[in-house]
C-alpha cells in the first residue's frame, strides 16, 4: 500500500476531527463535494455536521474560525488555493495573529493553504504565500516537504494553541508517495537534514527540496556531496540546524519557490550571514521565482522557478566562489 | 384591580424599568466620555479617544437586551454605554485609556481595543467589519457543542463600516447558517468626515437586509424607547431562530470622529435635522415627565456616576504603566515555538 501527499492530508483531517471533537473542516465545497482537490473527502459523512461548506468569503472563513477558537474550538480552514488567502489577510494577520498577544486569548486556528505552481495554473492559482504570513508575528508558518510530514505536521498544527499557516503544495499532492504513515515526526520547528553532504548546504522547504535533491544527485556525479536541509517550519526557522550544516560546508545556496523580494530566503541567507559569517568560505546565495507573476504556460513556468536544473547551475557557480 | 389592569400596570413597570437601567448606562457612558475629553486635553491621554455622545440610547438599548455571561458582544468605538451595560467595570475602560498595566489590555492595546474574549466581549480591530465574522464564529462553535440555546451575538457597526468586503461577507455568510446575530449599524451621517451621500447610494442601510434574506428593521436612535422597543424585538427574532437582524438607527454625532477632530463638516444643516437630538437630554426629559424619578434624584445619579467615573480615572492615572524590562516579548501562545526574545 502506498499513500500520496494529498492522502495524507485527508487522514490526518480524519484523524484530528475522530480524536478531538473542537476540531471542524470550514471552506468553499468541502462538505459532500470534499474539496477541490478531495482532501475532505468522505470526512462530511464521517463526521455530520463537522465539515462545512462556507460561501466564497474567504475574510468570514477566518473570521468565523477565529471567533469559534475564542470559544474553545480548533477549526480547520481549507483555502481552496492559496492565492484566495489574501482576500482572508486581514482576518488573519490583524485578528487572529494579533489576538493572544492583545488579550490573553490563544487562537487555534489551522488555516490550509493549497500552494505552489503546478504546469498551467497561472498567476492566480500557484503562489507561494509563506513570507507574507511569517511575516507578521503571531503566527506559525509549516511548509511540509514530505508525504509523513504532510501527516505528522498538519495533526501538530491543529493542537497548536496558535494561528497555523499550513502551507501543502500542490505539485506534491498526487507526484509524492510513502509506504506508510508514521508514528511520530520531528516537532515543529526543527529542520531535518534530507541528503548529508560536505560540499555546500542547500537550504529548501515544500517542494524546493525534491528539486534539490535532484541537483544534488547531478552534482554528485561531478564528485560533489551536497548536504540538503528541509527547513519544515519556515516559522520558527531552525536556524541552529542550518548554521550547524554550514559549519560542515562552509557554502550556502538558499531555494524558495516564492518571490525573490525579501522572504524565507532572505531570512536564511540574512540569518547565516549575521550568525554564521565565519563559517562562510563563499557568499551566500539565494535561488528564487523571478520577479513576475507567476506564467501560465508550461514553457515559462519551467524556467519561472527554480528547478533542480537551475539549482545545479547555482550550485556550480556557488562551489566556484 | 383586574387582571388586564395588572398586567398593563407591570408591563408599564417593566418598561419604566428598562429605561431607567439603559438610562443609567447612558448617563455613565456620557460622564465617562466627558471626563476622557478633559484628560484628553490635558494631555493626560496617549493616543485617540472617540466617543459616543449622540449615540449613547442606541448603544446602551442594544447591551440593555443582552445577558452577559451568556451572549457575545462586539462594541465598536462608540459603545461606552453599551459597554456599561454589558457589565464592563469603569475601572477597566479607564486603564485601557490611560495605559495601566492592571487592565484588560495590559497597554499592549489601548483605548477602544478593549475587552474580554472569553467573556463575551470581543476586542475589536481597528479594520471594519472585521468583528461581524468573529461573532458568527463564537455562536457556530456553540452551535456545534449543543450549547446555542437562546445566545446571541450583537456586532455594531457605522454607516462607514456597511460599505467594506468584511462586512459583506459577514452578514452573507451569516445569513446563509440562519446564525443568532444581531447588526447594529448606527448611521451617525459621517464616516469621519465623509457623509452618507458619499458612502452609500441606496435610500436606507436597512434596504440591504431584504438583499441578505434576514429581517431589517429602522428606528430613530435620538429615541431611548423606541431603542429598547426595536433592540427588545430584533433580539427576540434572534433568540427565537429567525437569523440574522439588520437594525439601522438614525442620529448624529455630537462630537469629532476623534476628540482630535473639530468636525468642520458637520454643518448647522444637520444640526437642525431630526437625528440631531441629543438622546440623553431627550431621554432625562422622558424620566422628569413621566415622574419616573425627581430632579433631585436625577442630580443624585448624576453626582453618583461623576464620583464614580473620577474614582476610577483616578485609580487608572495611579497604577503603573507597562514596563518593557518586564515585558513578555512572544505574541505566541506557544512560547517555546517562539522566535526572538525569551520570556524575561
Amino acid at each position: 500500500m502506498s499513500i500520496t501527499y494529498l492522502e495524507a492530508i485527508r487522514e490526518a483531517q480524519d484523524r484530528a476531527l475522530a480524536e478531538d471533537p473542537a476540531v471542524f473542516i470550514y471552506g468553499q465545497d468541502v462538505a459532500e463535494f470534499g474539496g477541490a482537490f478531495k482532501a475532505t473527502r468522505g470526512l462530511c459523512d464521517k463526521y455530520p455536521g463537522r465539515v462545512m461548506n462556507a460561501p466564497i468569503s474567504e475574510d468570514a472563513m477566518v473570521g468565523t474560525a477565529i471567533g469559534a477558537a475564542i470559544e474553545g474550538m480548533r477549526p480547520i480552514v481549507e483555502m481552496q488555493f492559496a492565492d484566495f488567502s489574501s482576500v482572508g489577510l486581514n482576518q488573519i494577520i490583524n485578528q487572529a495573529a494579533t489576538l493572544h498577544w492583545r488579550t490573553g486569548t490563544p487562537c487555534p486556528i489551522t488555516v490550509r493553504l493549497p500552494s505552489g505552481g503546478t504546469p498551467g495554473s497561472g498567476p492566480f492559482h500557484s503562489q507561494s504565500m509563506e513570507a507574507l504570513y511569517a511575516h507578521y508575528p503571531g503566527i506559525i508558518v509549516l511548509c511540509p516537504a514530505t508525504v509523513e510530514d504532510a501527516y505528522g505536521m498538519l495533526l501538530e498544527a491543529v493542537a497548536i494553541d496558535d494561528p497555523v499557516i499550513f502551507c501543502e503544495h500542490k505539485y506534491l499532492y498526487y507526484h509524492l508517495k510513502a509506504e506508510q504513515l508514521p508514528d511520530e515526526s520531528l516537532p515543529v520547528g526543527r529542520a531535518r537534514i534530507a541528503r548529508a553532504g560536505q560540499h555546500a548546504t542547500v537550504v529548501a522547504y515544500s517542494a524546493m527540496v525534491h528539486e534539490a535533491l535532484l541537483a544534488a544527485d547531478q552534482l554528485r556525479q561531478d564528485g560533489y556531496e551536497i548536504e540538503v536541509i528541509d527547513l519544515r517550519s519556515v516559522k520558527p526557522l531552525d536556524t541552529d540546524s542550518v548554521l550547524a550544516s554550514v559549519a560542515r560546508t562552509g557554502r550556502l545556496l538558499a531555494v524558495g519557490e516564492a518571490f525573490p523580494w525579501g522572504g524565507a530566503t532572505a531570512e536564511v541567507v540574512s540569518r547565516v550571514a549575521s550568525e554564521g559569517f565565519h563559517l562562510l568560505d563563499a557568499p551566500p546565495q539565494r535561488l528564487n521565482a523571478k520577479d513576475t507573476p507567476i506564467p501560465y504556460h508550461p514553457n515559462l513556468w519551467s524556467v519561472h522557478r527554480p528547478t533542480a536544473g537551475s539549482i545545479a547551475a547555482a550550485l556550480h557557480d556557488l562551489l566556484r566562489l | 384591580m383586574t387582571q388586564r389592569t395588572t398586567d398593563r400596570l407591570s408591563s408599564e413597570t417593566a418598561r419604566r424599568d428598562a429605561f431607567l437601567a439603559a438610562y443609567r448606562s447612558m448617563l455613565y457612558g456620557r460622564v465617562f466620555d466627558d471626563k476622557l475629553a478633559s484628560l484628553y486635553r490635558a494631555g493626560k491621554i496617549v493616543g485617540g479617544v472617540y466617543l459616543g455622545r449622540g449615540q449613547e440610547a442606541y448603544s446602551a438599548a442594544l447591551a440593555h437586551q443582552l445577558r452577559p455571561g451568556r451572549d457575545v458582544y462586539a462594541p465598536l468605538i462608540r459603545d461606552q454605554a453599551g459597554r456599561h451595560a454589558f457589565g464592563e467595570s469603569l475601572l477597566d475602560a479607564a486603564r485601557t485609556f490611560l495605559g495601566s498595566a492592571s487592565g484588560p489590555m495590559r497597554g499592549r492595546d489601548g483605548n477602544i481595543h478593549r475587552g474580554d474574549p472569553q467573556n463575551g466581549t470581543l476586542a475589536m480591530i481597528s479594520h471594519l467589519g472585521a468583528m461581524l465574522s468573529v461573532v458568527s464564529g463564537a455562536l457556530l462553535a456553540r452551535r456545534l457543542r449543543g450549547e446555542l440555546d437562546d445566545c446571541v451575538g450583537a456586532a455594531c457597526i457605522g454607516d462607514g463600516g456597511t460599505s467594506t468586503g468584511s462586512f459583506h461577507e459577514a452578514v452573507n455568510a451569516a445569513a446563509v447558517e440562519k446564525l443568532p446575530l444581531v447588526i447594529a449599524v448606527a448611521n451617525n451621517q459621517f464616516a469621519y468626515s465623509t457623509p452618507n451621500e458619499r458612502q452609500f447610494a441606496c435610500d436606507n442601510l436597512v434596504q440591504r437586509a431584504a438583499g441578505y434574506g434576514v429581517e431589517g428593521h429602522t428606528v430613530d436612535a435620538t429615541d431611548l424607547a423606541a431603542c429598547l422597543e426595536v433592540f427588545e424585538h430584533a433580539v427576540a427574532r434572534a433568540r427565537a431562530g429567525n437569523g440574522p437582524q439588520l437594525v439601522v438607527g438614525n442620529l448624529l454625532r455630537l462630537a469629532g470622529h476623534g476628540e482630535h477632530d473639530d468636525a468642520p463638516y458637520i454643518t448647522d444643516a444637520h444640526r437642525k435635522a431630526p437625528y440631531a437630538g441629543d438622546c440623553n437630554v431627550l431621554a432625562r426629559d422622558t424620566i422628569v415627565h413621566s415622574g419616573w424619578l425627581s430632579e433631585a434624584e436625577l442630580a443624585d445619579l448624576q453626582t453618583q456616576a461623576q464620583q464614580e467615573v473620577d474614582a476610577a480615572t483616578a485609580t487608572a492615572q495611579q497604577e503603573a504603566a507597562p514596563d518593557p524590562a518586564t515585558q513578555s516579548w512572544v505574541a505566541l501562545f506557544t512560547t517555546h515555538l517562539a522566535e526572538g526574545e525569551a520570556e524575561p
